[in-house]
């Protein structure tokens, strides 16, 4: 009896202690979101939320400070768009190809690349985009400047590709053989059934994988702090220099940073600012997964 | 067969042929696309070593930076970026396994578990150089631990938590539900049946999902700028073995420090181009260790799939 | 019911009812179980026999929303074994269960039989050799396996496998065994190996079976229940349910009329 008691409380003990771990998932979170927010309030006690918002200048460091944060936004949004327009269609093709078509074989090799691909890390994709690819790019953009937004966002892209491509062909395992089979049956080519039948059945997670390929590139850091410059640039010409909200962040944290001055709030300013355009797509990226369960 | 039926079969094959070719044009792209995925690894890796490879030697791997590049090495960088693993494994491993444990076999379905999942799931999507704020703000002002490998240890390993955990959750939910039933029909508690057949069976994943996540560690760059790690550091930590009892010191935790993919990072900032060749050496260590960490945990994945067939 | 044993019983179900959640699975089940002789439960897919043999072990126990009314009682004790005072797991410790599925664990074919004996405390190197073997001889499978007993478990044919269950459950000296369609998934040659051994068993151990091959209950059972939607339709010594029915339901159903 006494050593069933004691076994009963060494259960339940254990059960406690892997809930907490459990819970440290809540609790990082709030972590995040408390010290964004409470970063941010003390930043915008000084600076008005209009001229946050539309300001066409980012110059915190000067002396006649000016924080309007559009020009790092556009930016990262500029050198995203470039990625996922290269990454979105290569990842989607590779995906139908390696989920169609491929040979067993073809497969074997083919993905493990791929997660290798993925595993690089960045610092190394900024060195090939500033020291490779930009001198290359410059044979033929003559004007093209020496940090630009063109190269680290095709870089950028190919960096994605097996995120998107992974995503997406799960996605499309997911379709049951027999829908794949009742259009082949109907005298279909691969190639017809990938894009009537496949894509659209596999439309969510398709949705998703886009969203989380957008997503990582809005969040990446090291190869546009190495390629695209440190000057925040108002602009929508790829090969201008410009610089991100995270190459901000990094910039800004190479140097002294004290505790409480301004500067150290724009770089929560600009953090804040990050994680409710990633958290936005995460939630939509979060919403359409939802919707493939539902639907199978 | 009447001209009608006549013109409908040629129609028909027309058709088909039609059909066939742009299948066939596809598979071309297709392929074509898989491999630009080879191409660019193939040209990325020779573009290093070409660079990089003549700057690797002893001298690099045990000489401080330097304002002369061929003076200058990674000793401090690959020193730090060992210690702040040994931090960041010995946190999130323990914590994302028992974390994954309690999600699998523990939690029931209600809005607590939920919450957790929601959590788990959106932070794996959080750019890592949040967690980097995340981390300036709670680990080095709060906590006061400073710009310190500890700091440095704990970002990484709250970055890769999510990995790990997810890692731990899919193992388990690979082990059929008639295996927790013949352990239970035999007496067995939870807890021995999570100690005896759970863990044991679903280890192979979790050791390919942690080596995943210490790799994507060891090149992390940005959180760890953010925290302050320098980029330009003369010295080594303090020794974690020392000479006097006890043996092991913990003094190192608080030190400042550097890692790898930083020091990678300033000599590309540098113009000259001789810290450039020194940041392709960089590179190609960072490289190897980065590709044969994840080599390991696909071959291992592979392997513990053959091994045990559910 | 009753009056049908009137040898020893081993347990005695008294007005067993069974919910998985709203839905009654069990109804009012009423059945004694003699002492080491082989019961067998037949009936059609659905009936409900898998459902009250895992009442026995409190298999139930490891889902939400199940509820179990009614006593099941263990003699000599007077146990009550699914009274919600009294713990699982002392019950598994005394009934022990083989699957439908073979399903041993991914260890050797030692450790295998070894788990149930350790999650009792029995670490000791010379008492497992021991005691694995006599389990391995009671499940017909010494034999096969004497030369190979590191080896790992899944490298067994699938009716080896599923006598080293059975080894696995006999190793800690149960008081009853309970067989869910044990040979359901066996080709002909296992499942006769298996039956044998069953018959063997009962002179050492009480034993329940569920099947739904109405021959194999024939063969092997002293006493046979007919289930149908969750009551028991008819119990009676095995001859008597096969040879003269009393119930026209049970005569349907063994003239392959259903099911």
């Amino acid at each position: 009896m006494y050593k069933k008691r004691f076994l009963k409380i060494k259960e339940r003990a254990i059960e406690g202690i892997l809930l907490f771990s459990a819970l440290s998932s809540i609790f990082i979170t709030a972590s995040i979101v408390f010290i964004l927010f409470y970063e941010a309030f003390g930043f915008f006690k000084d600076v008005s939320v209009l001229e946050f918002l539309t300001g066409k200048q980012w110059t915190p460091l000067f002396a006649q400070p000016k924080f309007g944060i559009l020009p790092l936004v556009t930016g990262t949004l500029l050198v995203t768009g470039i990625a996922v327009m290269v990454a979105l269609p290569i990842g989607l093709i590779v995906a139908i190809y390696l989920s169609e078509y491929a040979p067993f074989k073809i497969k074997e090799i083919a993905k493990p690349i791929l997660e290798l691909l993925a595993a690089i890390p960045t610092v190394v994709y900024g060195y090939f985009a500033l020291l490779f690819l930009t001198p290359i790019l410059r044979k033929f953009i003559p004007d093209l400047s020496g940090f630009n937004a063109l190269s680290p966002g095709l870089i950028m892209g190919i960096m994605i590709t097996p995120y998107v491509s992974s995503v997406s062909e799960d996605a499309m395992k997911a379709v049951p053989m027999h829908i794949r089979e009742g259009s082949y049956a109907m005298g279909a080519t691969k190639f017809q059934t990938a894009f009537k039948v496949i894509i659209p059945a596999a439309f969510s997670g398709i949705a998703a994988a886009f969203i989380i390929g957008i997503s990582r590139a809005i969040g990446e850091t090291m190869v546009v702090a190495i390629a695209a410059g440190m000057m925040p640039n108002l602009t929508l010409n790829p090969i201008e220099p410009i610089q991100t909200l995270t190459a901000y962040i990094v910039g800004v944290s190479l140097g002294d940073v004290p505790h409480g001055t301004i500067e150290y709030k724009t770089i929560f300013a600009a953090g804040i600012t990050l994680f409710l355009m990633t958290l936005f797509l995460n939630i939509l990226g979060f919403w359409f997964r939802k919707r493939i369960r539902e639907v199978y | 067969m009447s001209s009608a039926e006549k013109t409908d079969v040629s129609e028909i094959r027309k058709r088909i042929a039609l059909n066939k070719f742009r299948d066939y044009i596809f598979w071309v792209i297709g392929l074509l696309s898989t491999l630009i995925g080879f191409i660019v690894l193939f040209t990325l890796v020779m573009d290093l070593f070409m660079d990089g490879f003549p700057r690797l030697g002893w001298q690099f791997l045990t000489s401080y930076p330097s304002r002369f590049p061929e003076k200058a090495g990674i000793l401090s960088a690959w020193v730090g970026t060992t210690l702040v693993m040994i931090v960041t494994a010995t946190t999130s491993i323990p914590l994302g396994i028992a974390a994954g444990i309690y999600l699998e076999e523990y939690a029931k379905k209600n809005w607590l578990t939920h919450l957790i999942e929601i959590n788990m799931n959106n932070l794996a999507g959080v750019p890592s150089i949040i967690y980097g704020l995340l981390a300036l703000g709670l680990f080095v002002y709060f906590l006061k631990f400073g710009e310190s490998i500890l700091t440095g240890g704990l970002t990484l390993a709250l970055l890769i938590l999510p990995m790990v955990v997810i890692a731990t959750r899919e193992s388990i939910k690979a082990i059929p539900n008639s295996i927790r039933e013949a352990s239970y029909a035999l007496g067995a508690t939870k807890w021995q049946t999570i100690k005896d057949h759970i863990l044991p069976y679903s280890l192979g994943g979790i050791l390919t999902g942690m080596i995943i996540g210490l790799s994507r560690a060891i090149g992390e760059t940005a959180p760890i700028i953010t925290v302050g790690a320098l980029t330009f550091i003369a010295f080594l930590p303090a020794s974690p073995i020392t000479s006097e009892f006890p043996f092991l010191s913990f003094k190192w935790l608080l030190d400042p420090f550097t890692v790898m993919p930083i020091q990678m990072f300033n000599w590309i900032s540098r113009p000259q181009k001789e810290f450039h060749i020194n940041a392709a050496a960089a590179g190609i260590i960072l490289l190897l260790m980065t590709l044969v960490m994840n080599g390991f945990a696909i071959y291992m994945r592979y392997q513990f799939r053959k091994k045990v067939k559910w | 019911m009753s009056s049908v044993v009137t040898e020893k019983l081993k347990a005695e179900v008294k007005a067993l009812n069974f919910y998985y959640g709203l839905n009654q699975a069990l109804k009012n089940i009423h059945l004694p179980i003699a002492e080491k002789r082989i019961t067998a439960l037949i009936g059609p897919s659905g009936c409900g026999k898998t459902t009250y043999l895992r009442c026995f072990n409190r298999m139930h126990d490891l889902y939400p929303n199940n509820r179990y009314e009614g006593e099941i009682i263990l003699y000599p004790d007077q146990l009550n074994i699914i009274s919600p005072k009294v713990d699982p797991i002392e019950v598994r410790m005394r009934i022990s269960m083989v699957f439908q599925k073979p399903n041993p664990f991914p260890k050797t074919v030692f450790e295998n039989v070894a788990y149930g004996l350790r999650v009792r405390g029995e670490n000791k190197k010379s008492h497992l050799d021991e005691k694995v073997e006599k389990a391995l001889k009671q499940a017909a499978l010494w034999g096969e396996v004497k030369g190979r007993i590191d080896d790992l478990a899944f490298n067994l044919s699938g009716g080896q496998q599923q006598r080293l269950c059975i080894a696995r459950a006999l190793a800690t000296g149960p008081e009853i065994l309970l067989f869910d369609e044990p040979t359901s998934a066996l080709d002909p040659t296992a499942t006769l190996k298996i039956e044998e051994l069953i018959m063997e068993l009962k002179n050492e151990v009480t034993i329940i079976i569920v099947t739904h091959n109405m021959q194999q209950a024939a063969r092997v059972s002293d006493y046979t229940a007919f289930m149908y939607l969750g009551e028991i339709i008819e119990f009676d010594k095995t001859d008597k349910v096969f040879t003269n029915p009393s119930k026209k339901l049970t005569e349907e159903y063994i003239t392959g009329r259903f099911g």
